[in-house]
């Protein structure tokens, strides 16, 4: 805009200026805990500070597998997280076939209605989707109070409690409260379909099932590729609050996911330096799973997803 | 629940595209199968989104003896009101929801107008290293440290138990910086052009151009921060042991596994009033929980199907970009 040189390169500094206190709040929120992996090297006990624990190398990395107990420990929380995150993928489809049947219903305030009230589970957070639960399920919740009523068992059923099945009962409290507000992207998509599509469509004398196949179904795989592709990049971060609000003494063995070991490790087992320790691996396999991904988008549809 | 609100962005579309669509289907005896199944599945599928909710809003209004032998089923017996005065007699809930609210508003503040600014001047595109500092930024979407190197690095920055750890770090969010800088593009460029030539600085610009032509998509960033804030119970869990500073959602998980003695402590202040507590509405564990639970989730039942067309367009507009 102004003829100079020497004006254009003051005044973009200036522009700069204007968004440097914000690029110093990111640096340090977003980049400064980077260096606190460096408690990963020393043997960090609260409350002695950094400054005066010793530095140990690589002590805490080699005692993740220096023994059975430890081995078979950290196994079954890599066990669990592959379960529930490999749940999720081989499920994440469910949101593609949801839009696919949401669009096929005619009546408009129905469809409304229907999407309004799926997505709202979105919108709570894990403590309220674990307070539901606990108030329906609990045992003096509303489905064993229903149970007993009707007098098909004789004591509460411990549906909070069980050991087992606690990567499905997880994987299925994630889809109650997501799988309607995923579906949003796909329908998105299906409403983005060209109507020259369908009437050839109809005109060549497909059947409801051949134009989902042949022309419904195409159109949303780019998206279901780009979110398949995230979800792998994330395949290892479960995220913590689910898997806390729902931890209790008896589920622990099966519901503890890296994020939520991690935490226990450092919060209420004080071992702060392991916990950075398998914390900054998690971190670095799942930027070499980013990446990955982003080459094979690159190699197969060639544009990068990030 | 309006029209208008639960629609789907682009408009047109829909309107125009499907009626078009089905009016070209032959019904026939199978297709008549399907649809009927998929009414079923979906509307079975509202009704378990829906009934948690109905089901604990009806059991808070009824009378807490009903209530705790399990007859509250489908619609409220005994309607009264007393559990939602007697919860906050719980010491702590007020406080926690000012603290709740609290944050929301000012966090939310912050994050819509650095969203806004920010969104903004990363389409300057005469900013000096403007590409690199927004790939500093919207990297940090797809790559943290990890909780516990952060709980660390907020310890060090003594932002344990203060409430500036609420809502600094929230402060530069990549995504709504992403909604609004797409947006931004989106509007024509001859319009900076023309403020600029009237002599408007950039403060101007931002001020007085952009931000009123903004006001729809920085509607949404809204409404998406509010709900991330009034939701946030990680960072409370991690950073925070003063009760003063804690927070609707921390609490309300700490009620779930207490709640006992704390129906035993409102019953006795009680029935230290003058009026003694009828077993309608003497509290029981379950009925201070649920009570609770309706006062934290209230919000978000008001907000959402109002607003929820704002929520559509950001992840539209999120998705055609990421």
């Amino acid at each position: 805009m102004r003829p100079q040189k020497h004006g254009i390169k003051s005044s973009s500094f200036v522009k700069f200026l204007y968004i440097a206190p914000f690029m110093l709040s990111l640096a340090v929120f977003a980049y400064f805990p980077l260096y606190g992996w460096i408690y990963a090297f020393f043997d960090y006990t609260p409350p002695i500070p950094l400054s005066q624990s010793p530095f140990v190398g690589f002590k805490w990395f080699h005692s993740l597998v220096e023994n059975k107990v430890k081995i078979d420990q950290l196994l079954q929380v890599i066990k669990n997280t592959f379960g529930m995150s490999g749940l999720s993928l081989l499920f994440s489809w469910l949101p593609m076939i949801f839009a696919i049947f949401l669009t096929e219903i005619k009546a408009v305030r129905f469809r409304k209605f229907i999407q309004t009230v799926t997505t709202l589970p979105n919108f709570i957070s894990w403590v309220l989707v674990y307070s539901l639960a606990f108030t329906m399920f609990s045992s003096e919740g509303i489905i064993n109070g229903l149970l007993s009523q009707l007098g098909a068992t004789d004591s509460p059923i411990l549906f909070l409690q069980k050991s087992d099945h606690v990567w499905i009962t997880m994987w299925m409290w994630i889809t109650w409260k997501t799988l309607g507000w995923a579906a949003i992207l796909y329908i998105a998509a299906i409403m983005g379909i060209d109507d020259s599509l369908y009437e050839a469509a109809h005109v060549d004398g497909a059947t409801r099932m051949q134009i989902i196949r042949h022309v419904v179904l195409p159109s949303m795989l780019p998206t279901y590729f780009v979110l398949l592709m995230l979800q792998i990049a994330s395949f290892l971060n479960n995220g913590l609050e689910q898997y806390f609000v729902f931890q209790n003494a008896f589920n622990k063995e099966t519901i503890q996911v890296l994020d939520l070991y991690v935490f226990n490790l450092a919060m209420s087992g004080g071992s702060y330096s392991v916990s950075v320790a398998i914390s900054m691996l998690k971190s670095l396999i799942s930027v070499v799973l980013l990446f990955s991904v982003n080459g094979l988008s690159k190699l197969l549809r060639g544009e990068s997803i990030v | 629940m309006s029209d208008k609100s639960t629609e789907l962005a682009p408009t047109e579309t829909i309107r125009t595209g499907r009626p078009a669509r089905e009016a070209k289907f032959q019904t026939s005896m199978t297709d008549k199968m399907i649809s009927v199944l998929i009414y079923m599945m979906f509307s079975l599928f509202a009704f378990i989104c829906v009934f948690p909710f109905y089901s604990i809003i009806i059991n808070t209004i009824s009378a807490n003896d009903i209530s705790a032998r399990g007859d509250i089923i489908f619609y409220p017996k005994g309607i009264h009101f007393q559990n939602y005065l007697d919860v906050f007699k719980i010491p702590g809930l007020l406080n926690a929801a000012v603290i709740s609210v609290g944050r929301t508003v000012i966090g939310t503040s912050l994050t819509v107008g650095a969203s806004a600014f920010l969104g903004f001047m990363f389409t300057q595109e005469d900013m000096w290293r403007r590409k690199f500092w927004y790939r500093f930024t919207v990297i940090t979407m797809f790559f943290n440290a990890g909780i516990i190197p952060w709980y660390l690095t907020m310890r060090t920055l003594n932002l344990t138990n203060n409430f500036l750890a609420y809502v600094l770090p929230t402060i530069v969010a990549p995504f709504f910086i992403i909604l609004v800088k797409t947006f931004v593009e989106s509007t024509p460029k001859e319009l900076q052009h023309a403020a600029s030539i009237d002599g408007a600085g950039l403060l101007t610009l931002f001020f007085k151009v952009m931000l009123p032509i903004c006001k729809p998509i920085l509607a949404t960033v809204a409404i998406f921060a509010a709900v991330d804030q009034w939701n946030a119970f990680q960072d409370t869990l991690l950073l925070v042991t003063d009760s003063n500073l804690y927070s609707l959602q921390f609490i309300l998980y700490n009620y779930i596994n207490q709640a006992s003695s704390l129906s035993t402590m409102v019953n006795l202040q009680n029935a230290g009033s003058t009026a003694m507590a009828s077993l309608a509405t003497k509290q029981t564990t379950t009925s201070i929980r649920m009570t609770v639970t309706i006062i934290v989730v209230a919000p978000i039942l008001l907000v959402y199907p109002i607003f929820q067309r704002f929520f559509v367009k950001g992840i539209m507009i999120g998705a055609v970009k990421g």
